[in-house]
């Protein structure tokens, strides 16, 4: 008979399917990474021609849009896989839930949250941002978009099976997104005023860091509920 | 074959089973062992998909205990689930993804090694020869429904629970299935499944139990 699957093999291969499902539905992946470019660029536009005022308020409105592009994606996390029953298969599997449900979240934040990362420098030159504020500014989405997809999570398997969800995730993540957003801004703000982002950086690093070991914990038991 | 080697049993021991505020079924007993093929019957809403989960471990007892091996299914856990192949209501199939990727993603979750002509060979077996690379999303009921039965060709768990395993198949697939739970029992394997359809199963030990009497 056959050798088992190790656990990397398995793993693996839910992240490469997740991403091929994507890949398929390109205006899924798409509508998120072109309402964060339109939304943050659309800023500049509105305010007037002053860079003064554009560098203050680069940090907080490029977060805040990559905060909710990253929101418009999480009810569709684990929706499809409830409605077509892979969701049971993979209650069911022979490799802990929380490890695939991790890489569940792995794939859609790279997915929805890693294109922002990429692009956001882009749009900072927009807002006359400094090359140490646009450095900080990619360092501190990438540990931040990351803790927003896990903490995401937690709210896209709570709301599973109900009606109307997107309001409802919404109110349920946006009290733990708060932290996020404000150290994440208040990162790049910390080298606009020319003193160092590290402490801002570290917080942001331990929510990422908790997020990562209790948001799993906290989805599987979840969708295991939802299930039942 | 390959079962008769291990002795396994599943002990359903005064399984009480409740959805919402209904009471469905009290007191349930049972016992299956190798070459059992167990036929739930009972009319729409007697609690054959609530039965059929609880054994596979999807949902809990209300009361009661199940047992695989003298050991209960819930604090087994991943060790219990290996054992299982569950294939319900709902066919876990992604409508984006050709039936091959399907089946090598549903067989990596339960720790089989995915080959592709051995999978190849099966799905056409089944007749999906033609469909091997669409989309599923481009296959008719029937055929979504084989993909997903292809796993009981490829992967080799010792208790299957198969909730309405006939639905949507023609006299032709119905027959292959028959055959292949057959064979199945025949070699020592445990199989669970409810169905409408009038099949009588030439099994070492075929139990029919009524959910609704």
């Amino acid at each position: 008979m056959y050798k088992e699957l190790g656990t990397f093999s398995v793993l693996y291969c839910v992240l490469a399917r997740d991403i091929r499902v994507a890949l398929r539905r390109q205006s899924d992946v798409a509508a998120v990474f072109f309402f964060f470019i339109i939304a943050a660029s659309l800023f500049p536009l509105g305010s007037g021609a002053d860079p003064k005022l554009l560098k203050a308020m680069a940090p907080s409105v490029l977060w805040v849009t990559a905060l909710l592009s990253c929101m418009l994606s999480l009810s569709r996390m684990y929706a499809s896989d409830h409605a077509d029953g892979t969701l049971e298969q993979i209650m069911l599997s022979n490799q802990p839930t929380v490890l695939i449900v991790l890489m569940k979240i792995l794939a859609h934040w790279l997915l929805s949250g890693l294109p922002l990362v990429l692009v956001a420098p882009l749009i900072g030159v927009q807002f006359n941002l400094s090359g140490a504020e646009l450095q900080t500014l990619a360092l501190s989405l990438l540990m931040g978009t990351l803790a927003l997809s896990l903490i995401g999570s937690i709210g896209a398997a709570l709301t599973l099976g109900i009606r109307g969800t997107g309001v409802l995730i919404a109110i349920l993540v946006l009290p733990l997104y708060i932290p996020v957003l404000v150290f994440g801004a208040g990162a790049v703000n910390a080298v606009s005023i020319g003193m160092s982002a590290n402490g801002a950086l570290s917080l942001l690093g331990a929510v990422l860091a908790m997020a990562l070991v209790f948001s799993p914990l906290a989805s599987a038991a979840a969708l295991r509920i939802a299930l039942e | 074959m390959v079962f008769l080697a291990n002795q396994y049993a599943l002990t359903a021991e005064h399984v009480v089973g409740v959805r919402g505020e209904r009471l469905l079924f009290e007191k349930l007993n049972f016992k299956c062992s190798n070459g059992t093929v167990l036929y739930l019957q009972g009319a729409n809403g007697t609690g054959k998909t609530t039965l059929l989960r609880t054994l596979c471990g999807l949902s809990k007892p209300y009361a009661g205990s199940i047992s695989w091996c003298g050991e209960n299914i819930n604090s087994l856990a991943e060790e219990y689930y290996k054992h299982v192949l569950y294939i319900g209501h709902l066919p876990g199939i992604k409508e984006d993804l050709t039936a091959l990727e399907n089946l090598q993603f549903s067989m990596a979750l339960s720790g089989t090694p995915f080959h592709l002509l051995q999978a190849t060979e099966v799905l056409k077996m089944l007749g999906l020869a033609r469909g091997l690379n669409l989309p599923t999303r481009m296959l008719s009921q029937g055929q979504k429904r084989r993909v997903a039965l292809a796993r009981l060709w490829l992967q080799d768990s010792p208790l299957w629970v198969l909730d309405e395993p006939f639905t949507a198949l023609d006299v032709a697939a119905t027959e292959l299935l028959k055959k292949k739970i057959e064979t199945f029992a025949n070699a020592g394997g445990m199989v669970i499944m409810t169905t409408h359809q009038e099949v009588i199963i030439d099994a070492p030990n075929f139990i029919q139990l009524r959910l609704d009497s």
